[in-house]
């Protein structure tokens, strides 16, 4: 598979505030990519680098092949950015703009760009500050959905929807990847929006990038909580690589498991005879609370808080 | 204010002092945000009055040559059109004369910016929203801002009545009051506009133009009457700052003229509160229409264009108008009593070397050139503007080059200042009657100082972004230079820091190139420095 964009080592300083710390990122073409991180993590930096309104202090970078500073006009030709804060000309309706960011970029599709129009429910005939946040949301949206592109940067792009623009923001963010073979770089704080749409994803924390790959690969790297009611007293369950939390009342066992040492775990319990046993997967809130964590590298603290946020 | 006290006085007290709840918080908020720009116009206003007498004594050192002046200036038509009528011949008298009215409509300019600042544009940008969610009353927003152009306003009284105070205190005070007073008109003017129009920018524009009516007004009405002794006419009376010269400081003043101010004061903060309380936050009387549903804007320079038209066409209107009323002006100068070598002085180098004439107009070309450095900065810091606002972001997201987004309102700018000193020329020559050719010379000439502020503008914002906005700065020195430059016999080397010192004087003087080259060349660096800048640094976000 091609890349669409690669960054790796990316620094960037703004006086004396570090804000990307050796950065890495890796997009396919074609794929989804979520782009994850408490605020003030890096996102909107590194997408201004790949965008070539900031320049990188150093590392490298690429979009489509090209370098997103030296190449810009010439390749945002083929890319259309969705900001998390839209803001419109005061004196502008929403209709122009659309047409006039089509027109900057490679073009835009009538049939699209009025069909966008109607499922995002969207007024093109008002002007600048006469429109919600939502709904200037949907004006750069639609501009970016009918635009004539190959990559779609989307910066918290739904902030301000209500649940069913969201709906409609995620069938065309599905469609573009699976039936255009557009490639999507989404930021993203809302969890089911990354999880039903991404292909895989990157977390960055403080500059860096944490973790990356698909979701079942990132799962692995977390902890499943198993309840079991067994037959017999357990046996060596402490001792298993692996085993945090391990709580044993009698025949009741409760334990969290590094996902990847699953296996050893049932064996042991089986070896006891299992009367009930209750797997809970880890939730993807529990993931991503463990690397946005402030000392989440060290784990148990993190995944402690994530269980307690999770459990409310 | 006044207004607040007249308008709740039949309502129960607990409801009016709710509507007002929050209000000195805000007035502290906005005090704080205004905490430079308050007190540099204060200390501007302050400047040019504060500057006249020592000036004024040393050009006419003694009180036969005073009155001589006095006399001519009272017997001029241009004269009195563009300072108004003298009333006295002291010191203190001829300083009211020459720098009242422009004490005034600098007060009034500082006055409006002020309420607009802190009204429409708080609603335009959404903050206000925030703040009025907290414990802040309905009115407070409103009286807030009033009560900060009042604090300016009572500043620039209090400062102006304690400096010229030697002249005679009674003087002192009638002119600071009315002065002061005159930038209260303005600021519940603005308070009105700010109702009507959704845009802050719009609603400075108006306020000014209503400023800009009230001068013309009062320039032809004191153009036309004969001067000491009868009373102003009609016209005059129609204009604020015809009530500020009748006010007649150090010259047996009328205090009565200052109830005129209270009275317009009061109707229109009446007329304010009456509309703000008929509306809804956001919105205003008259609100923007639907636009179309699809557009036919397609480039950066289109765009930079559909957001520039507005106020390019203003200043076009303005500087057409303001021409021929200056042209009109000019006629006039010719009947000036030429017996006074030291008036015939302080004109020609207010701007001339040969001709009264001549003179008078290549003073009227150089003022026009200095405010159309206002123009060029304003313009040039659309960029800025866009830049900030995000606005710049998702263009330049798009296919388009920095240098080709900077390249749209830059035309504008460096275009519409061309366009807006041809057109004073062109109205000059009308208001004048006729020999076009000289005066759009001398107007074109004042471009390459034009240019070179708003070169330098470009410089601040492609290298320094964030010290954009000291471009006004910079504009500003150049027109208090260039302002009480002459009168103040300030030395050739200040003199020469303003771009405008370098040209030639025209018309009436020989035409030099090589100054005019050489700004030409400046600006043009500027410029490319600036655009280096853009290309190279990051966007700001």
């Amino acid at each position: 598979m091609t890349k669409a964009m690669t960054v790796s080592e990316l620094h960037k300083s703004f006086g004396r505030t570090r804000a990307l710390d050796g950065l890495d990122l890796d997009v396919e073409a074609g794929e989804v990519h979520g782009f994850l991180g408490p605020n003030g993590a890096g996102k909107s930096t590194t997408i201004r680098v790949l965008l070539g309104l900031l320049r990188a202090d150093s590392g490298a970078v690429q979009l489509l092949g090209g370098d997103p500073w030296a190449d810009a006009v010439a390749l945002h030709r083929k890319v259309a950015y969705v900001p998390g804060d839209v803001t419109l000309w005061r004196n502008l309706s929403g209709g122009e703009v659309i047409d006039l960011y089509g027109r900057l970029r490679g073009g835009l599709d009538k049939a699209r760009r009025a069909d966008l129009i109607e499922r995002f429910e969207l007024d093109p005939t008002k002007k600048g500050r006469a429109y919600s946040k939502g709904n200037r949301q949907k004006v750069a949206l639609v501009a970016a959905f009918a635009s004539d592109v190959d990559v779609l940067i989307l910066d918290e792009p739904t902030s301000g929807l209500d649940p069913l623009m969201e709906e409609v923001f995620q069938e065309y963010v599905k469609e573009a990847a699976r039936e255009r073979g557009r490639t999507v770089l989404l930021s993203s704080h809302i969890l089911s929006e990354v999880e039903s749409l991404c292909d895989r994803i990157s977390i960055i924390r403080k500059g860096r990038t944490v973790e990356t790959g698909s979701l079942s690969e990132l799962r692995h790297l977390t902890r499943t909580s198993v309840t079991a009611e067994l037959a017999s007293a357990p046996n060596g369950l402490a001792q298993l690589p692996g085993v945090h939390d391990l709580d044993i009342q009698g025949l009741r066992v409760k334990l969290q498991v590094d996902s990847d040492k699953l296996d050893a775990v049932l064996r042991s319990l089986t070896g006891s005879g299992v009367r009930s046993l209750a797997s809970t997967p880890p939730t993807l809130e529990e993931l991503f609370l463990r690397h946005y964590q402030d000392d989440g590298a060290g784990g148990t603290e993190g995944a402690r808080a994530a269980e307690g946020a999770v459990s409310r | 204010m006044t207004a607040a006290v007249a308008d709740t006085r039949f309502a129960p007290r607990a409801a009016g002092a709710r509507q007002l709840a929050g209000t000195g918080a805000l007035v502290r908020l906005a005090l704080r945000r205004d905490r430079v720009m308050i007190p540099v116009w204060v200390a501007v206003i302050l400047m040019m009055v504060l500057s006249m007498p020592g000036s004024l004594k040393s050009v006419y050192s003694t009180a036969a040559e005073r009155a001589d002046i006095a006399q001519s200036m009272a017997t001029n038509s241009s004269m009195r059109a563009l300072y108004g009528p003298v009333f006295a011949d002291s010191i203190g008298g001829l300083t009211a004369w020459r720098i009242g009215v422009y004490g005034g409509l600098f007060a009034a300019v500082m006055s409006l910016l002020i309420v607009v600042r802190h009204t429409r544009d708080e609603e335009e940008s959404g903050r206000q929203e925030l703040v009025s969610s907290a414990m802040v009353g309905r009115r407070a927003p409103l009286t807030a801002a009033l009560l900060a152009a009042l604090v300016a306003d009572a500043a620039t009284a209090l400062l102006v009545a304690g400096g010229l105070a030697s002249q005679g205190g009674g003087g002192a005070l009638a002119l600071g009051l009315a002065i002061a007073a005159t930038g209260m008109v303005f600021a519940t003017m603005a308070a009105i506009v700010a109702q009507l129009t959704e845009s802050a920018r719009l609603a400075k524009g108006l306020t000014s133009a209503v400023l800009g009516l009230a001068f013309v007004l009062r320039a032809a009405g004191d153009s036309g009457t004969s001067g000491s002794g009868g009373g102003s006419s009609v016209l005059t009376w129609l204009s604020p700052l015809g009530w500020l010269e009748n006010t007649r400081a150090f010259a047996d003043e009328r205090w009565w003229v200052l109830l005129l101010f209270v009275a317009g004061v009061a109707a229109q903060g009446a007329a304010a509160y009456g509309l703000a309380g008929r509306r809804d936050i956001g919105m205003s009387f008259l609100p923007s229409r639907p636009g179309p549903a699809s557009g036919r804007l397609g480039t950066a320079g289109a765009l930079a264009w559909r957001l520039q038209r507005g106020s390019v066409f203003g200043w076009s209107a303005g500087f057409l108008v303001a021409g021929i009323a200056f042209g009109g002006m000019t006629q006039g100068a010719t009947d000036l009593v030429g017996d006074n070598q030291k008036t015939r002085d302080i004109i020609e180098r207010m701007g001339g070397q040969s001709g009264v004439t001549d003179a008078f107009l290549a003073t009227m070309v150089g003022m026009l050139g200095m405010v159309a450095a206002l123009y060029i900065v304003s313009s040039v810091l659309r960029l800025s503007g866009e830049e900030t606002s995000q606005r710049a972001e998702p263009v330049l997201a798009a296919a388009v080059g920095r240098l080709r987004w900077a390249a749209g309102h830059l035309a504008i700018a460096f275009g519409g200042a061309a366009l807006i000193m041809v057109l004073g020329g062109l109205g000059l020559g009308i208001g004048y009657g006729g020999n076009f050719g000289p005066v759009l010379g001398a107007c074109l000439t004042q471009l390459a100082a034009i240019w070179v502020i708003g070169g330098l503008a470009v410089l601040l914002f492609g290298v320094f972004p964030r010290a954009a906005v000291a471009a006004w700065a910079v504009a500003g020195i150049a027109l208090l230079i260039g302002w009480i430059g002459p009168a103040f016999e300030l030395p050739q080397p200040v003199m020469n820091l303003s771009p405008f010192g370098h040209l030639p004087k025209l018309p009436g003087g020989e035409m030099t190139w090589t100054p005019v080259l050489i700004l030409l060349a400046i600006a043009a660096v500027f410029v490319a420095a600036g655009l280096t800048g853009l290309r190279r640094r990051d966007l700001s976000n």
